[in-house]
C-alpha cells in the first residue's frame, strides 16, 4: 500500500458518506461567509425553514463591497451595497453566527480575518464563497471557494459534496534571490502551468523556498492557487504554522493544544505516497516578476519585453492579441518602460503585515512620483493598527499614499476603490482580467515590494534597482 | 430546479480562451441579493458601449444568436471568481448548456447546481461544433443526456462524459440539499466521532 498525501489525510479525516457513484459528503471544519455571495443562500434557508446546522463554526464579515473611507460604519452610500452589508447584518444576527461587523477593530477581508483571529487551524476543511479561499492552505486545511448554491448546503448541512481532485505536488528548491517574495513564487508557478494547469487538482507547495517563507508569505502562494486552476493549494504545517498559531483568539489551548499538536504533526505527505503531477522550479531561478496581459498566466520576469502574440499556440495566440489591444500595449516594448498612473497595495493576496512591511521598506523617505494615485489597503482593522504602530503608515502616508481602511477594495473594485478607462495600475491583488478594477481599466500584477518601486518612478520597475 | 431534457438549440461560437467570471457577469452586477433578472447583463462589458448600446459585433447581439441555448466555447471556461451569478446570468439568459475543451472546477460546479449542463470534448471535436456554431441560427446542435451525445446539425455525433450523479441530478431536477439532509444520520455520527477526535475543531 502506497502511502498517503496530506491531501488524502485531510480528506480521509472528514469524509462522512461515500456513494458507489464516487461522489462523497466531506464534513466542513470553518463556514467563512460574506457579504456579496451569501444572500441568496440565507434567503434559500429561510424559504426552506431550514437553519444554519453549526453556527458557532460559521464565520461572518463584510469586506468586498465597504468602502475604505472613514465614516463608513455611520453610513454606506451606495444604496445596493448598503443593502447587502445590511443582510449580512440582520443574518448574522437571525442565525446567531459570529459576525465582525464594520464598525469592529477586527473587521477585514475574510480570508485574513479567519488566520488572524485562529479560526483557520491545520488539518481543517474551509470554505468560503470566494475563490481565494484557498488562502487558508498555507495552514495545512483543505480550503477552497464555492458557490451560493454551496454556501446554502453548507450552511444547512455543514458538509459539501465532493469529488476527489488529483494530487500535484509543486516544489521549489532553494532560496529565493534579493528582491524575489512569495508572490513571485505564485507567479512563477502559474506562468509556468497556465491557468487551467492546475484544474482537478489539489497542489502541494514544497520545498526549500516555500519551508523559508513565513505564514504571510504561505498564504500569497496559496492564495493564488487558484488562479493556476487548482481546487486548493496546500502547505504543510510546521514550527513555523504552530508559532503563528499559538495564542491567537480561536486557537485551542492548555491540554488541547497538546492534543491538536500531536495530530498537526502528522500532517505531512508520507515519502511514499503517490503523484499525479510533479513541478519543480529552483527558487535561485524566480526573478521580480509582473503580467503584462489579462490573464494572472501572462506573467514575464521585469527585466523582459512584451511578447509578440505570434509566439503562442492555438487560441492563446487570439487571446494574446486581444489582450495587447486592451492593454494598450506593442510587442517587443521593454516592460520596465510601461508607465503607469495607480498603485494598488492591499488585497486578500498581499494586504498583510509582512506585505505593508516590505512596500515601507522600499518607500521610506521616498516620494510617490508627480499626478499618480497611489493607495494601500490594509487586509483588517488589526494590520491597518498594527501597522501604524509600527510606523509603517507614517511612511506610506509621507510618501504620498494614501491610508484606507481595511476591505476587498481595488482588487475588484465593487466598492468606490475603482480605476477609470485606460487607467493603468501596479496591484499587488490577484487578478488582471480585463474590467477587473474598473471598466477599460489595465492591471499589472506584482508583489508588493515591485508596487513601491513602481510608485516611486511611474513606471514599472526593477525593485532590485533601487534596493 | 427543472428537470434537463434533450433539446435542439442554436449554439453561440466563442473561441477565445480563458474566459473569466468578471467577462461573464462584471462585479457592478454582483450588488443583487436577488438569483433572478441577470441574464440582461450577461457579458455586459463585451456586450454594451459606454452608453449602454448594444456592440453589433458582439456574438450574442448578432440576429443569428440572439436566442442561443448553447454556447461552444474556448479553453477554460469560467474561470476566475467563485461568483454563481455568472451561470445565473447564463441560465436567465436561456443558455442551457456550455460546451469546451475544460472548465475551471468552482463555475463547472455551479452549472450543475443550475440545471446548465457544461459538456468537455477534446480539441478536435471543439473544432468541429465551433465550425458548426458559426453557421447561426441555420444550424442546431442536439444536445442528449441521457444517451450523453452532442450532435452536428451534419448530424455528426460526439459522445461526453458526466458523473452519474450529476446526471442523475439534472434529469431528475433533483435539490441537492434535501438529498444530503436524508443523510442526517451520518452527518450526526461522523460529528460524535470527530469531536472526540479533535474537541478544538
Amino acid at each position: 500500500m502506497t502511502g498517503k498525501t496530506l491531501y488524502d489525510k485531510i480528506w480521509d479525516a472528514h469524509l462522512v458518506h461515500e456513494a458507489e457513484d464516487g461522489s462523497s459528503l466531506l464534513y466542513i471544519d470553518r463556514h467563512l461567509v460574506h457579504e456579496v455571495t451569501s444572500p441568496q443562500a440565507f434567503e434559500g434557508l429561510r424559504m426552506a425553514g431550514r437553519q444554519v446546522r453549526a453556527p458557532e463554526k460559521t464565520i461572518a464579515v463584510p469586506d468586498h463591497n465597504v468602502p475604505t473611507t472613514e465614516g463608513r460604519d455611520k453610513v454606506i452610500e451606495n444604496e445596493d451595497s448598503r443593502i447587502q452589508v445590511e443582510a449580512l447584518d440582520r443574518n448574522a444576527r437571525d442565525f446567531g453566527i459570529n459576525y465582525y461587523p464594520v464598525s469592529d477593530i477586527r473587521q477585514g477581508i475574510v480570508h485574513i480575518v479567519g488566520p488572524e483571529q485562529g479560526w483557520t487551524l491545520p488539518g481543517m476543511t474551509v470554505v468560503c464563497g470566494d475563490s481565494h479561499t484557498a488562502t487558508h492552505g498555507a495552514f495545512g486545511a483543505l480550503a477552497h471557494g464555492i458557490g451560493t448554491s454551496e454556501v446554502e448546503h453548507v450552511l444547512a448541512t455543514q458538509t459539501l459534496i465532493q469529488s476527489k481532485s488529483k494530487n500535484m505536488k509543486v516544489e521549489i528548491t532553494g532560496r529565493l534571490a534579493p528582491g524575489v517574495t512569495a508572490k513571485d513564487i505564485t507567479m512563477a508557478v502559474i506562468g509556468r502551468t497556465g491557468t487551467a494547469g492546475g484544474t482537478g487538482y489539489v497542489i502541494e507547495y514544497c520545498g526549500e523556498a516555500i519551508r523559508s517563507l513565513s505564514m504571510e508569505g504561505r498564504m500569497t502562494v496559496c492564495n493564488m492557487a487558484i488562479e493556476g486552476g487548482a481546487r486548493a493549494g496546500l502547505i504543510a504545517p510546521d514550527q513555523t504554522t504552530f508559532d503563528y498559531v499559538k495564542g491567537r483568539p480561536h486557537a485551542p489551548k492548555g491540554a488541547q493544544w497538546e492534543a491538536a499538536m500531536e495530530w498537526w504533526k502528522t500532517l505531512h505527505s508520507d515519502d511514499d505516497a503517490h503523484w499525479d503531477k510533479v513541478i519543480t522550479i529552483p527558487g535561485e531561478e524566480i526573478a521580480p516578476l509582473v503580467t503584462w496581459g489579462t490573464s494572472p498566466e501572462d506573467v514575464l520576469p521585469i527585466t523582459d519585453v512584451v511578447p509578440a502574440p505570434e509566439s503562442f499556440k492555438g487560441g492563446k495566440a487570439d487571446a494574446a492579441r486581444r489582450a495587447l489591444d486592451y492593454m494598450g500595449l506593442k510587442a517587443g516594448q521593454k516592460l520596465s518602460e510601461i508607465e503607469i498612473d495607480t498603485v494598488f497595495i492591499g488585497s486578500c493576496t498581499n494586504g498583510r503585515i509582512e506585505d505593508l512591511r516590505a512596500a515601507a521598506a522600499i518607500l521610506k523617505g521616498k516620494k510617490v512620483k508627480d499626478g499618480m494615485r497611489a493607495m494601500v489597503v490594509p487586509g483588517s482593522g488589526l494590520v491597518r493598527a498594527q501597522a501604524e504602530e509600527e510606523g509603517l503608515a507614517e511612511i506610506f502616508k509621507e510618501a504620498g499614499f494614501e491610508w484606507r481602511l481595511a476591505g476587498c477594495s481595488m482588487c475588484l473594485a465593487m466598492n468606490p476603490d475603482q480605476l477609470a478607462p485606460g487607467e493603468r495600475c501596479a496591484a499587488t491583488s490577484n487578478r488582471n482580467f480585463e474590467g477587473r478594477q474598473g471598466r477599460g481599466g489595465r492591471t499589472h500584477l506584482m508583489s508588493p515590494a515591485m508596487a513601491a518601486a513602481a510608485a516611486i518612478t511611474g513606471h514599472l520597475t526593477d525593485v532590485r534597482e533601487i534596493m | 430546479m427543472d428537470k434537463f431534457e434533450s433539446f435542439s438549440g442554436v449554439a453561440a461560437p466563442m473561441p477565445l480562451v480563458n474566459i473569466d467570471t468578471d467577462m461573464i457577469i462584471p462585479k457592478q452586477f454582483l450588488k443583487t441579493i436577488k438569483r433572478s433578472g441577470l441574464g440582461v447583463n450577461l457579458f455586459a462589458e463585451m456586450r454594451y458601449d459606454d452608453a449602454g448600446n448594444e456592440i453589433p459585433d458582439f456574438v450574442l447581439n448578432k440576429p443569428a444568436y440572439r436566442n442561443a441555448e448553447i454556447i461552444v466555447a474556448g479553453d477554460n471556461f469560467g474561470c476566475g471568481s467563485s461568483r454563481e451569478h455568472a451561470p445565473w446570468a447564463i441560465k436567465d439568459f436561456g443558455i442551457k448548456c456550455v460546451i469546451s475543451t475544460s472548465f475551471a472546477d468552482i463555475f463547472f460546479n455551479n452549472c450543475f447546481k443550475n440545471g446548465i449542463l457544461p459538456i468537455t470534448l477534446p480539441q478536435e471535436q471543439i473544432d468541429v461544433l465551433m465550425k458548426d456554431a458559426e453557421k447561426g441560427s441555420n444550424a442546431r446542435l442536439d444536445i442528449d443526456l441521457e444517451n450523453q451525445t452532442v450532435t452536428t446539425s451534419e448530424g455528426e455525433s460526439f459522445s461526453f462524459e458526466v458523473d452519474p450523479f450529476r446526471k442523475h441530478c439534472l434529469l431528475e431536477g433533483l435539490d441537492d440539499i434535501g438529498l444530503t439532509m436524508e443523510k442526517a444520520g451520518a452527518i450526526d455520527s461522523f460529528e460524535a466521532q470527530a469531536g472526540q477526535a479533535r474537541p478544538w475543531v
